[in-house]
């Protein structure tokens, strides 16, 4: 029992500093002149990377369990999904006053008007609700049935942001098709235990 | 020739009795001199320096670092990331490398690019360059005026467009495995365009052949338009009666058309032409039309839509 607790705050603490990595190398690149020409632009695609493959590997320990009967993986999901919503938030900031200074007449018209920025700041505003209501306390002041079925909105942010990223490339898709094609997996497998389940309920009552 | 040191040449007394100072600044100043070495080599390494003259329209504006002009590369033949061709194209064969002249013109033919460099004396134009992506640099090119190579290649009375197009060539240009974009890339101007004297083939940069990722042997400079109109690696010249089809507005008609001219007050479909970032500046400055060049092309233009012009 008490190998095991030990054992999970490891690989706790080994997953915190792999989820804290790609924002302490995006650091030294920025203090060391390591970001090339354009470094705002690097920041932001940078950070908007790293925040599909949190947003992305946070909706990974359900099908984990679902298919490998793997529990464990769910005990940090929360964690991965404060990272994730930590990265977007450094996204959106450094949009917001870096890129264009707090220029609010540019960005509301960016918002507006061109549809990668909108359903990109929608998919953030999705986030903040689940990152707000992610301590214990929200759960149980929600109750869990509601809690999560707020927490779905994960689904529908992470789709967000997928898309944001297929409509900002320019020509070359091949990363932004990799994120909707594991994407699509994640989701997929999440149908097959209901309607598993529903068959199963199905047997039971025409039987 | 070599002679005795004098009280002249002395390390003056004030500046010798602070010499351990220097010591002192230890690690930091070696950095700084030996980046400052580097990129003098960078600038220094390969190819000698070409013989021009500076030419006209040079802004004063100042230069974007020879570092970022040559690491910073929209160059999908050599990968989609900026920071591909300058690591991809290093291999490139930019020579042994000829240039074919066809279509409607008096004599088609094909020359090696070392005999079109010598058939006019090239100059140095310092122009902006506005990406479509909303940033821009400041450059010293070296080339020729592409009027001059139109003019000495005599156009039939049915020319009216020029037609470029670059190499087609996966084993040299490793991005062209991909079907990223239609290769090899075309470009193209009208005839009035190609002959006016801002429109420059370029050669050069920063006063050296250009380097591999910026388009070597032969890349357009066309400043009043976005940059990705500057076609690269160009090995066709083909003059034409009809608008020739152009590599980004056949990807995408409704975000990149044929003229392709600066214009802050079209927006890109999905982002703002009204500002751009230059290169190595922390704020965007206000985009010009035709990229500040209006008074020298906005008369070609004169009686068309300005908004079918981006």
């Amino acid at each position: 029992m008490r190998l095991d607790r030990l054992r999970r705050r490891l690989t706790r603490a080994i997953l915190f500093a792999a989820c804290a990595l790609p924002a302490t190398l995006l650091g030294i690149d920025a203090l060391s002149g390591g970001l090339g020409a354009n470094p705002i632009e690097a920041v932001m695609n940078r950070l908007g990377f790293w925040t599909l493959v949190l947003l992305l590997s946070s909706l990974a320990p359900t099908p984990l369990r679902i298919l490998l009967g793997w529990t464990e993986p769910l005990r940090f999901r929360r964690m991965i999904g404060l990272f994730a919503f930590f990265y977007a938030s450094l996204h959106f900031a450094t949009y917001v006053g870096v890129d264009q200074f707090f220029d609010l007449g540019a960005i509301g018209a960016d918002v507006a008007k061109r549809r990668f920025i909108t359903v990109g700041f929608l998919a953030f505003v999705l986030l903040v609700p689940l990152a707000v209501t992610s301590t214990d306390r929200w759960v149980r002041r929600l109750g869990f049935v509601r809690w999560k079925r707020l927490h779905r909105l994960a689904y529908l942010a992470a789709a967000g942001g997928v898309v944001h990223f297929v409509w900002r490339v320019k020509a070359d898709l091949a990363q932004p098709v990799v994120f909707a094609v594991v994407l699509g997996i994640l989701l997929l497998v999440r149908l097959f235990p209901a309607s598993a389940r529903l068959a199963a309920r199905r047997g039971v009552a025409e039987g | 020739m070599r002679s005795r040191p004098d009280r002249a040449d002395a390390t003056p007394l004030p500046l010798y009795l602070r010499r351990r100072e220097f010591l002192a600044l230890g690690p930091g100043v070696t950095v700084a001199a030996t980046a400052l070495l580097r990129s003098r080599l960078a600038l220094a390494k390969g190819e000698p320096p070409l013989s021009f003259k500076k030419g006209p329209y040079a802004t004063d504006e100042g230069q974007t670092s020879y570092e970022d002009v040559t690491h910073y590369n929209n160059y999908y033949e050599f990968g989609t990331d900026k920071r591909d061709p300058a690591a991809n194209a290093a291999a490139f064969p930019a020579r042994p490398w000829t240039v074919s002249f066809e279509g409607e013109i008096a004599r088609p033919q094909t020359v090696s690019i070392d005999e079109l460099m010598s058939w006019f004396p090239l100059e140095e134009r310092t122009y902006r360059m506005r990406c479509v992506e909303a940033w821009s640099m400041v450059i010293p090119w070296v080339g020729f005026p592409l009027g001059d190579l139109i003019r000495r290649l005599e156009p039939t009375p049915r020319a009216r467009y020029v037609a470029f197009s670059s190499l087609h060539d996966p084993s040299k240009m490793p991005g062209q495995k991909r079907a990223v974009l239609e290769w090899p890339y075309a470009e193209g101007l009208r005839l009035d365009e190609a002959l006016h004297p801002l429109a420059l083939l370029a050669v050069g940069l920063y006063g050296r052949p250009l380097p591999n990722q910026n388009g070597a042997p032969l890349r357009l400079v066309v400043p009043w338009k976005y940059g990705f109109k500057g076609i690269k690696a160009i090995a066709r010249i083909r003059l034409v009666e009809k608008e020739p089809p152009t590599t980004w507005s056949r990807m995408a008609p409704n975000e990149y058309g044929f003229y392709a001219n600066v214009n802050p007050e079209v927006d890109h479909p999905r982002w703002s032409q009204a500002k751009e970032r230059r290169i190595g500046e922390f704020f965007k400055r206000k985009t010009l039309p035709f990229n500040g060049y209006a008074d020298q092309v906005a008369h070609l233009y004169r009686g068309m839509d300005p908004r079918k012009l981006y």
